[in-house]
């Protein structure tokens, strides 16, 4: 087939996540033999190249959902439903990693695998709402009304952060504090900061890599159900 | 017909038919008349007193109840087919909204008017003062996600297992005002200054005018063809 456009999406997205992959790579390479081990942390403290990079890609999906949700109730272009349903799945995909990879640098950090405090719940309601966002996609069948519905909890999502964050903040917070964005210099030595920011534009990259495939195929079963 | 008519009529349809069934009313009030009976034998006696654990008993089963109630809010109009009814009746999406979402909150606040009377009953707190402002939290909790749960049952009614598609949806959006609930409750019963709770009523109003707009601007999109 010459006019396989799914087909071509996909191709591209491949070869995006392998640029990515071959970053990660880098990234873990840079971060096991050039960067410093911490004094108090130990090896634990490797997983700043890691999880703090899947947040950042999960809930960077999230916010685009949200975005994209908000395009497609104001334009009812079909294609912003696909991506939202690709960015949605991706997220939660980079979501699994960060709350899969938090509790193993709890545990020897904090003596706790989880904490109720701000970042986490927020992270862990958002991961679950899209979960059922998930859940709602599969439940409809109708095409039209599928992408109207989830289009509204897509937005719904992005809406409810600042309430979460805010309710669980007067509660209280123990996550450290952030370490690069935030006004001051970052207070952390370069060899560290320079892996994070290598590892948080690998993980990026690999988000767009990992949608442009998803929303490949997504093109694709609307080309078979057409 | 005026909106504010279309509105009442739409509401006072809805609060007809639940006054002549009784059905979801007595259903969530045996609902969460067992869920406060399941709190209290969920607990050693010995290890944690009622009074440490009220205030968690209090909002959780009130969330409950309202979810349970909400689940009943759209199901009339799948089951007899009046939804088309509803829709080509010549009053807006708005209409629609704030109707059922009066009737939900009518619903909603007397079951929770039934609770809360028992929850005293049951787990012995003496509430001396503290009543009308616990009333008062209650109300700002349920005005906020009984909005959100209206416009989501509005849809969750049309998928396949909608009736735990709605908790799975909503309850992320319960968390903040329960939180809230359960914090300001906490302080009210301790005796705290009420100070000390303003902050958090603040925090239900803002979370009740912003979840009331976006839900009534997205309703429209649930309502569609």
């Amino acid at each position: 087939m010459t006019t396989d456009a799914a087909g071509t999406i996909i191709r591209r997205g491949m070869v995006i996540t392998g640029i990515a992959l071959a970053a990660l790579a880098c990234v873990y390479g840079l971060a096991l033999f050039a960067s410093p081990t911490e004094r108090s942390q130990g090896l634990a403290q490797k997983i700043l190249y890691i999880h703090p990079s899947a947040a950042w890609a999960s809930l960077m999906a999230f916010g685009i959902v949200g975005i994209t949700s908000l395009g497609y109730l104001l334009m009812r272009d079909r294609r912003l439903d696909t991506f939202s349903e690709a960015s949605a799945e991706v997220g939660l995909a980079f979501g699994v990693a960060m709350l899969t990879t938090g509790p193993m640098w709890g545990r020897p950090v904090w003596g706790a695998w989880w904490q109720w405090e701000p970042r986490l719940t927020l992270t862990l309601l958002l991961v679950l709402l899209f979960v059922g966002y998930q859940a709602l996609r599969t439940a409809i069948d109708d095409p039209e009304e599928r992408a109207r519905f989830s289009a509204v909890v897509g937005i719904m999502a992005l809406v409810l952060v600042p309430f979460v964050h805010l309710s669980v903040y007067m509660f209280r917070t123990i996550h450290p504090q952030p370490v690069f964005l935030k006004p001051s210099a970052p207070s952390m030595p370069w060899e560290m900061t320079r892996t994070l920011l290598f590892s948080m534009a690998a993980y990026t990259l690999l988000y767009v890599g990992f949608v442009t495939m998803r929303y490949g195929i997504g093109k694709r079963r609307e080309e078979q159900s057409a | 017909m005026s909106p504010f008519r279309a509105t009442l009529a739409i509401a006072a349809k809805d609060i007809r038919v639940e006054l002549a069934s009784r059905t979801a009313i007595a259903t969530a009030v045996t609902f969460a008349v067992l869920v406060l009976v399941i709190f209290n034998f969920a607990r050693d006696p010995a290890e944690v007193s009622l009074a440490i654990l009220a205030p968690s008993v209090l909002w959780v089963t009130s969330a409950f109840a309202g979810i349970v109630t909400l689940n009943r809010s759209f199901a009339m109009e799948r089951e007899r087919g009046a939804m088309d009814g509803l829709l080509l009746a010549p009053v807006s999406r708005s209409a629609i909204y704030f109707g059922k979402y009066i009737a939900n909150m009518a619903f909603v606040l007397v079951v929770n008017a039934v609770l809360l009377p028992l929850f005293i009953l049951f787990f012995n707190v003496s509430l001396t003062g503290a009543l009308g402002w616990i009333a008062l939290l209650l109300l700002l909790a349920t005005a906020g996600y009984v909005a959100i749960g209206t416009m989501l049952a509005a849809m969750t009614v049309r998928t396949r297992f909608s009736e735990l598609m709605l908790p799975v949806l909503l309850l992320s959006f319960v968390v903040p005002p329960v939180l809230v609930g359960v914090q300001a409750t906490t302080r009210l019963l301790g005796g705290r200054p009420l100070s000390e709770i303003v902050g958090w009523v603040r925090f239900l109003i803002v979370y009740d005018i912003v979840f009331l707009v976006l839900s009534w601007l997205l309703f429209p999109a649930t309502m569609d063809e």
